[in-house]
């Protein structure tokens, strides 16, 4: 993987690309068509995302702030959001998260609870179930992988919080009517649920990340096309853009290992 | 209840003003206690101070968890733990009851977010269960052989009846609320940016105490707005005076989370005894001198 990784550096000095613009760029992409809904991306480079989405092809996306409120595009206050009127999104539908994964399967089934078989005694207690059980079956879900590795994309996830699309169509059509699991992205693809089954699909590979470095970070097998495109380098414009939404570069923090790894001999 | 009521011209003024000890000195061995807040926000911390103190013991414990749960548990005084999730917030984890949970010392029942709430409503309405699709298909309903499923009696879009989760109703024997500003009645106001479910919390209990940043004798509206009473009397049968009640979990606009000592706090976890040391200056001491330790800082 080193390899590729090192190319991407090579083209990052030569265009001042770095790997965050190219994942935020993509995962901005998975809020394309959603119009006036809460775009609610945790995390800081998924936040960026939300906002870069907003600033090209959404901007009628509405975007938590900090704490209970939306900000608009000037950063002001527009709306105020408590914990408890959230619900009232979530069960409405008008939303779409991009949460974390601790695990997740080739259904999209996700874990941030609790790692360990007995979960009454966990290895390595996390958060908690939080709201995942009911995001993904009210509303749209995308999930942002920081480090695509086979302890993340697990065969099997220790406790399904989040759930996939297994789950949901055992429910039947009318419980799984509002369940959709639209993209993962880590930092080294992007992958969506584009087959007959739903099952996880490599849906392109980040610039100097190879088909085989994403199969070897990933513990279960991958519905491949035979030809895996490129995901799309953000172009100078889009970058200019990103320097205003996050002019502290917030979203490079979470991707600095790919960096430390390509400048790695 | 015990309030005081003073005769005056236009009758009874009513007072449930208590210490902290005396609230806690109301709540007993084994019973369910709702904690209001958000992880790291507007904790009603001086009254877990006081309960860290007592030898109550055996808790049921409904948080929104944060330090509140980590403490408690560090004691040993929950028997169980209702919960969707125990967080610091700006720190992800919570060290005292991760160490808990995999030591695999509490009785647990895990709840989605808005599965917590709708528990609490169905307790404040006096419902045996409320519906919701949350949960469905997620493990939540392995996990708790009780949770179950209710059939709707209408038909659902493909012509069959729905299948929704029964969240059941959480009923509480009290509730510890922290708010900005009461009056000695028990009105209080909520002025931080977010209520969270501080009111439905105190709906679902038996008895509801608030510890207050700032005791006003009336005339709450004045400040902040009709819009900002949102806890009535009806709901509190107890007010303790609390400046800094909240710390070290924020009260906005009074004051933000105090993330160096939520830092030293996460420290002690990692060191042998680190429990007895924080708990040795900070827990064992008077509120007045845990006050002035934290300004002394």
């Amino acid at each position: 993987m080193s390899d590729g990784v090192q190319k991407l550096h090579d083209r990052d000095v030569a265009t001042g690309v770095r790997v965050a613009d190219v994942c935020v760029a993509a995962l901005a992409e998975t809020f394309r068509g959603d119009g006036e809904i809460v775009a609610n991306p945790i995390g800081a480079l998924p936040r960026v995302a939300g906002l870069l989405a907003r600033a090209t092809f959404e901007p009628l996306l509405l975007l938590p702030g900090r704490d209970a409120f939306f900000l608009d595009r000037d950063g002001e206050i527009e709306g105020w959001n408590p914990y408890r009127r959230m619900f009232d999104v979530v069960w409405s539908g008008r939303r779409h998260i991009v949460m974390g994964a601790s695990q997740i399967d080739r259904y999209g089934n996700q874990n941030l609870a609790a790692i360990g078989p007995d979960p009454r005694r966990p290895e390595r207690q996390l958060l908690g179930f939080r709201g995942a059980p009911g995001n993904t079956i009210n509303h749209p879900t995308s999930y942002w992988v920081s480090r695509h590795s086979p302890r993340v994309f697990v065969e099997h996830v220790d406790v399904v919080c989040g759930i996939g699309y297994d789950r949901a169509a055992a429910l039947g059509p009318d419980a799984a009517r509002f369940h959709e699991i639209r993209l993962v992205v880590t930092d080294l693809a992007v992958l969506d649920f584009a087959t007959r089954d739903h099952r996880m699909r490599l849906a392109s590979v980040h610039p100097g990340v190879s088909v085989e470095d994403v199969v070897a970070a990933t513990g279960f097998e991958l519905a491949i096309d035979a030809d895996v495109p490129e995901t799309p380098v953000p172009d100078a414009a889009v970058l200019d853009l990103l320097a205003t939404l996050d002019p502290d570069g917030t979203r490079h923090t979470e991707v600095a290992h790919r960096e430390r790894e390509g400048r790695s001999p | 209840m015990t309030a005081t009521a003073t005769v005056g011209t236009t009758g009874p003024a009513i007072d449930k003003t208590l210490t902290e000890e005396e609230v806690v000195d109301r709540l007993w061995d084994g019973m369910t206690l709702g904690i209001g807040g958000w992880g790291s926000r507007r904790k009603p911390m001086s009254l877990v101070r006081a309960i860290l103190r007592s030898d109550l013991k055996d808790l049921t414990l409904v948080s929104c968890g944060g330090p509140d749960v980590g403490m408690l548990c560090a004691a040993g005084k929950v028997r169980t733990l209702v919960f969707s999730f125990v967080t610091l917030d700006v720190i992800p984890l919570e060290p005292y009851f991760r160490r808990a949970r995999e030591a695999g010392e509490l009785r647990t029942r895990e709840l989605d977010e808005g599965m917590f709430l709708l528990g609490l409503q169905a307790a404040a309405w006096r419902l045996p269960f409320l519906p919701t699709r949350a949960g469905l298909g997620s493990d939540l309903l392995a996990l708790d052989p009780d949770l179950r499923t209710v059939t709707s009696p209408y038909p659902g879009p493909s012509g069959r009846p729905e299948e929704l989760v029964a969240v059941p109703a959480l009923p509480l024997d009290a509730a510890l609320v922290h708010v900005n500003r009461a009056d000695r009645a028990g009105n209080a106001q909520i002025l931080d940016d977010d209520p969270f479910f501080d009111q439905v919390l105190l709906g679902a209990a038996a008895q509801g105490y608030l510890t207050c940043e700032e005791l006003v004798d009336g005339g709450l509206a004045a400040h902040g707005g009709f819009r900002s009473l949102d806890v009535g009397r009806h709901l509190v049968a107890g007010v303790a005076h609390a400046p800094g009640g909240s710390h070290p979990t924020s009260c906005l606009p009074d004051r933000a989370r105090d993330v160096p000592f939520l830092e030293t706090y996460v420290r002690s976890a990692a060191e042998t005894g680190g429990w007895e040391r924080f708990r040795e200056e900070w827990v064992d001491v008077p509120e007045a001198e845990y006050r002035s330790k934290v300004a002394d800082r």
